[in-house]
């Protein structure tokens, strides 16, 4: 099931923004070679919000490094608006499950880190700082240090920091893994609020299947070992979905068949 | 630093009654206690001969100045434990830099760094003084390799140890080579350069003995050697006070530093 065969949604009549054309990526390790992507295509299209799921060490990360340009495929190219991803790119951005945030700058310099390697001088870079941490509502911990913050507030910060970049695509790595329930659906809704007023794509991995259906409109199911896409589900409720979206019996029937999809992966892995 | 303190402590009942009496009164008291040990040292017959009283000891501060020793030897001793030192740092952070850098580097360099370092400088003193002579440059050679390869080792290790997200984040917001390290590199192992501003220090004046048996006309070192010869214990504690002195004084005015400059830290080098 190739993913360009099935662009049935919505988003199929948008351009292709992220063009993955047959990636393959083979680790070196110790047990001799690993496949870790065994030939992955994919159209992602403008404005689209695409999750990845599938069990650990299926490859999502892996895919999700290659399109930043922090790794390269063993085969196989990858393409953002039309030209060949050779390395990292400022129209593409990652938010990390760690946060990495830099803990010697304060809130407000962390944002500024990322104004100031566009271009923007000092002064101008302080003032603008403050409208990307009013987006995420921080405005008030512009001088706190990151040890200072919760989890949630870090990854708002580090949310408004790839904000700052101006990306055209936003790559998230399992961004909300280390929060507590709540948090996370807070931190979800409010990622859909800034997705719909700001235009991004977004590329977004998760283990959390509920996570995976509200955010996206097309959700990936991955194998693993070695990781291919095993299927791609169109998520075909309207926005904004909120967490009453949860109780449609849509969302479940979605749910149940995501869920039974992965849970067979994870029994593969397991063997 | 209430906290660590309370660590085991029945929650609820509050601040034990040590914790009640200022520091600068705990200060006072093992002073005291510390003096009435020497007091007793002075007067036990076994001891009274390698640890005279404080009158004595104190007192021949005045002896040493009127020899015009006492500050010939601390500015001698400063001044070659500082050069030396300084020597140290700014051969010791590049040099880490690259071995965390390029691993031919590091392969090359690290184990000898590693084997050097388990040497008591007093063992290869000898050949120093063979090689560099005697007076100022042998002491401060001998100062400098020994924290040279002190913080060599201790800023390396911070450099390898530097977040790779934090390297990731950087890159993927434009951050070019030059950029991670001025920014994100060189600022990540802030902590640990100072670690090695302060265990480099220690180690200056822990090889300051061995650094002035290189046939020293002054110092600190050299004159408690030269006290020795004629027995003159009351100056001769006067002197190993006044290293310890200028050890405290030093680690102090480093840990202020580290406090200034690492805040940030989620948690705090031992």
């Amino acid at each position: 099931m190739a993913g360009e065969a099935r662009n049935l949604t919505s988003t199929g009549s948008r351009p292709v923004r992220v063009k993955i054309d047959n990636v393959v990526k083979k680790f070196n390790g110790r047990n001799g070679e690993m496949v870790a992507l065994n030939g992955v295509s994919l159209d992602i299209h403008d404005n689209e919000f695409i999750c990845v799921v599938g069990p650990s060490g299926c490859g999502k990360s892996t895919l999700l490094n290659i399109i930043a340009g922090l790794l390269e495929p063993t085969e196989g190219k990858v393409y953002c608006d039309g030209k060949e991803v050779t390395g990292t790119g400022t129209e593409r951005g990652v938010v990390f499950q760690q946060y990495a945030l830099f803990p010697w700058l304060t809130v407000r310099k962390n944002v500024m880190f990322a104004l100031e390697m566009r271009g923007l001088k000092r002064k101008e870079a302080k003032e603008k700082a403050m409208e990307y941490l009013e987006m995420v509502d921080l405005a008030k911990f512009a001088d706190s240090y990151p040890k200072e913050l919760s989890g949630g507030m870090k990854q708002r910060v580090a949310i408004a920091r790839a904000y700052a970049a101006e990306p055209e695509v936003l790559l998230m790595d399992e961004p909300f893994g280390a929060l507590d329930a709540q948090t996370r659906t807070q931190l979800q809704t409010e990622l859909l609020e800034t997705w719909e007023k700001h235009n991004k794509t977004c590329f977004f991995i998760t283990h959390d299947v509920d996570e995976a259906i509200i955010l996206a409109q097309r959700v990936i199911i991955m194998s693993a070992r070695p990781g291919r896409i095993k299927e791609i589900v169109d998520v075909n409720i309207p926005y904004p979905r909120t967490q009453e979206t949860k109780m449609t019996q849509e969302f479940i029937d979605l749910k149940n068949h995501i869920w039974s999809q992965v849970y067979q992966e994870y029994l593969e892995v397991r063997k | 630093m209430n906290k660590e303190n309370q660590v085991g402590k029945q929650p609820g009942k509050s601040v034990s009654w040590a914790d009640r009496i200022p520091h600068w009164v705990w200060l006072l008291i093992s002073l005291a206690i510390a003096f009435g040990l020497w007091t007793l040292l002075s007067v036990l017959p076994a001891t009274s001969r390698a640890f005279p009283n404080a009158i004595k000891v104190f007192g021949s501060i005045k002896t040493m100045y009127d020899r015009g020793k006492l500050l010939e030897d601390i500015g001698s001793s400063l001044r070659s434990v500082s050069v030396g030192y300084l020597l140290g740092f700014v051969t010791a952070v590049p040099i880490a830099f690259l071995m965390a850098w390029y691993k031919p580097v590091r392969f090359v360099l690290e184990p000898w760094i590693q084997f050097i370092r388990n040497i008591p400088p007093l063992a290869y003193v000898p050949l120093i003084v063979i090689a560099a002579g005697v007076g100022f440059k042998p002491q401060v050679i001998v100062i400098w390799i020994a924290c040279f390869l002190t913080m060599c080792i201790t800023v390396f290790q911070g450099v390898i140890n530097v977040d790779e997200t934090l390297i990731k984040a950087a890159r993927v917001l434009g951050a070019k080579d030059r950029d991670i390290f001025v920014r994100v590199v060189f600022p990540a192992t802030t902590p640990f350069i100072l670690t090695a501003v302060r265990l480099g220090a220690s180690v200056a004046l822990t090889t300051l003995i061995a650094a002035e048996s290189t046939g020293a006309i002054a110092g600190l070192g050299m004159r408690i050697r030269s006290l020795n010869n004629s027995f003159e214990s009351a100056p001769m504690l006067l002197y190993v006070i006044l290293i310890g002195i200028i050890g405290i004084c030093v680690e102090k005015l480093i840990k202020y530093l580290e406090r200034r400059l690492t805040s940030w830290q989620e948690k705090r080098e031992i």
